[in-house]
């Protein structure tokens, strides 16, 4: 599905990513762990597309296309989703406008009609649920004054909306007390089935107990360093990022 | 091959034709309006058509549209349709009492009275200067003051009718009263226009102006309009400017409220060559509260220029000013925002921000705050921002695939939706919301049943 190769990105001349290799196949789920700065989110907003990264070598492709060629919306619509580690504020956007536009502009690039207001209703109220989304929320502008949990689960929210192919998610678990951690863990893996894939970003391998990966991968200055199966990120919990740095000292 | 005409020839161009029509002017004139017109001139005359070295005019060069060639329409223009046949306002739930102003003459056949409460007046200046000579003449010139802008000053020179607003003591008129100013002239034309609204003690009245140009031909408008709102009154003033890029326009509107009296404006400027809206509201009755609202998209080559002054002359008062901007392309703006405290206007709460979005490099705003505070004991603040699109808001919309253009839209609603929302007639709001819309998606944002589909 996915498949990163020698990926070298810089941003303002300083190189943040080094040579990364991935390769992800349908219904995997692969953990990408490290300490501050390794690079986790330049890998994560790279694949959504920001512009102000420089790639200067390697290749990214997805479904057989050419990722690194594609615009960000031209992404999210072959079914790419990145979940924010911090989801903007966007007064005078209201939600509901923000939703319906992206859920119709998915429907549209698949041939799809679009949604009338009553059926849109109807799906948010459908995914609302799985999430324990507040209706309150989906009143107010994108994000506005949304806490740091109500913020990641409107993330997950949306990702139910847009029923992505690859979902990557980056930090989710920062900011969530165990009971929304849970609650969003649960969005998450309801979402699952064997087409899509799911990256998850993370510092801690307390969202691992809930989302539970096929692969873990270590990111150290902008190198994958290791790579195993979900034990690795038992491994990391207890000894910490030193031993990575120390192997990888020179 | 263009000609370098200098401020002074301009001015005394001005006074060649004042001196020609000056007969024809006052020939069909009520007393009260011909009374001030020679001092007027004078007062225009020693001012000049200001320059960029006048400090009020520091950022509007009125020059270029000055120096076109009018046609001066002093007199009642004839004509053989009826402006409601061609121009129809295309917001359906709109339910207004309906005027049209041609050329800044009131239209003869407009006949909004009828489901008017008793006693309201709404028609036009020249004649309600004759049938209620005592009640204009209290009000004619009681705040545009001649000597203080010489656009006032010519105006009072040149003034012949208007609309009359007269809104009792306790009468509250639910329905808004909409006034359409439509342009549509022969040749190019200087069109002058002088309004008059008085709202007595308890009055409450909604206005909605609509500012059009029919056609493309050159005008320069030079209007003014003076709101008297008596103690517990209440008025909204809501202005959508939307004329063609040859178009200049010149608005000057003067408050005086008094005490427990509300009063809003908002102005929302969609298209025009040139605009300047000069507002001076003077709060003069304690428990009062002014809020002034402003929103304008240019591009091309457009300029507008809002020039407000809060004049705080009683205690225990609060205003609100809050003006945006979206600038594309080769526009600029300008915004000067005075608030002025007397020393007497004690625990005022006065308010004043301009946020401006400029969306490519060659966009200019120029924003300037000015606060003269003489009390001790007030609460002012004020703010200004110039900044372009969000681009972290940019891409959380495309990375849930947005198009670019979709989500730079989206953007600048909400940008505009801060100003938008303060319009309380719901139908208009919305209406406001759609022209916004087609403006910023570089459709044309007229009324679609304008017959004349003026591609400008």
């Amino acid at each position: 599905m996915l498949s990163i190769k020698n990926l070298c990105v810089s941003i303002e001349g300083k190189e943040i990513l080094n040579g990364i290799n991935l390769e992800i196949n349908p219904g995997e789920v692969h953990a990408i762990m490290g300490p501050n700065g390794s690079g986790k989110s330049t890998l994560a907003n790279v694949l959504a597309g920001k512009e102000e990264y420089e790639i200067t070598d390697g290749e990214i492709y997805y479904l057989g296309e050419n990722l690194l060629e594609l615009s960000p919306e031209d992404r999210a619509r072959k079914g790419i989703f990145l979940s924010f580690q911090y989801p903007v504020e966007i007064p005078g956007v209201p939600m509901i406008n923000f939703l319906k536009t992206a859920v119709n502009e998915h429907r549209k690039f698949k041939g799809e009609k679009p949604l009338t207001a009553g059926e849109f209703l109807k799906l948010m109220r459908e995914k609302k649920q799985l999430v324990e989304m507040d209706t309150e929320l989906t009143n107010r502008s994108v994000n506005e004054g949304f806490s740091g949990g109500e913020k990641k689960k409107n993330e997950i929210f949306q990702m139910a909306l847009l029923q992505p192919r690859l979902a990557i998610l980056d930090e989710t678990d920062s900011g969530l007390d165990i009971d929304a951690l849970k609650t969003v863990a649960h969005g998450v893996n309801a979402l699952r089935s064997p087409e899509n894939s799911t990256i998850v970003v993370t510092h801690y391998q307390r969202l691992l107990d809930y989302i539970v990966p096929d692969h873990v991968h270590v990111l150290y200055k902008g190198r994958i360093v290791k790579s195993a199966g979900k034990e690795l990120a038992f491994e990391l919990e207890e000894k910490g990022y030193d031993w990575i740095k120390k192997e990888n000292e020179d | 091959m263009s000609v370098l005409i200098d401020n002074t020839d301009l001015t005394l161009r001005l006074a060649g034709h004042f001196r020609e029509a000056e007969a024809l002017l006052a020939s069909g004139s009520p007393e009260l309006m011909n009374l001030p017109r020679k001092k007027a001139f004078q007062d225009f005359i020693a001012q000049g058509i200001p320059t960029r070295k006048s400090e009020n005019y520091k950022y509007t060069n009125l020059q270029p549209a000055f120096a076109r060639e009018y046609h001066f329409l002093h007199q009642r223009p004839k004509i053989d349709f009826k402006p409601g046949e061609i121009f129809r306002c295309d917001v359906p739930q709109l339910d207004t009492h309906l005027v049209i102003l041609l050329n800044g003459w009131y239209y003869e056949e407009n006949s909004p009275l009828a489901g008017l409460p008793d006693g309201v007046f709404l028609g036009s200046l020249e004649e309600a200067a004759r049938k209620y000579p005592e009640l204009v003449a209290q009000h004619y010139g009681s705040l545009a003051e001649t000597v203080a802008d010489p656009l006032v000053a010519l105006n009072t020179a040149l003034a012949r009718d208007g609309y009359f607003l007269y809104v009792p003591k306790n009468v509250r008129i639910d329905k808004p009263i909409q006034v359409i100013n439509l342009l549509l002239a022969d040749s190019d034309a200087y069109v002058t226009q002088r309004n008059l609204v008085v709202a007595e003690p308890g009055a409450e009245v909604k206005l909605i102006l609509c500012d059009h140009t029919l056609n493309l031909n050159n005008y320069l408008n030079n209007s003014v309009t003076e709101i008297l709102i008596d103690e517990n009154a209440s008025v909204d003033y809501y202005t959508i400017q939307n004329q063609h890029n040859q178009s200049a326009s010149v608005n000057s509107v003067y408050i005086r409220q008094m005490e427990n009296s509300h009063v809003t404006t908002n102005t929302i400027s969609l298209h025009g060559g040139l605009i300047r809206n000069n507002l001076k509201v003077i709060i003069d009755g304690e428990n009062s509260e002014a809020n002034v609202y402003g929103m304008t998209f240019l591009d091309r080559k457009q300029h507008v220029d809002n020039f407000t002054q809060i004049v705080h002359a009683k205690p225990h008062c609060q205003s609100n000013q809050l003006y945006k901007n979206v600038l594309d392309e080769e526009s600029s703006g300008a915004f000067t925002g005075q608030i002025y405290v007397m020393r007497d206007a004690q625990k005022i709460n006065a308010y004043q921000r301009n946020n401006n979005l400029l969306l490519t490099d060659k966009a200019l705003m120029q924003t300037k705050p000015q606060l003269i505070i003489e009390a001790d004991d007030v609460k002012c603040s004020h703010g200004a921002t110039i900044g372009q699109i969000d681009e972290e808001a940019l891409f959380y919309l495309r990375a849930r695939g947005i198009e670019e253009k979709q989500a730079r839209l989206m953007l600048m609603n909400a940008f505009a939706y801060e100003v938008i929302r303060q319009v309380k007639v719901e139908p208009l709001r919305d209406r406001i919301n759609e022209l916004i819309e087609k403006r910023l998606r570089g459709e044309i944002s007229r009324c679609h049943e304008c017959a004349y589909h003026c591609n400008c």
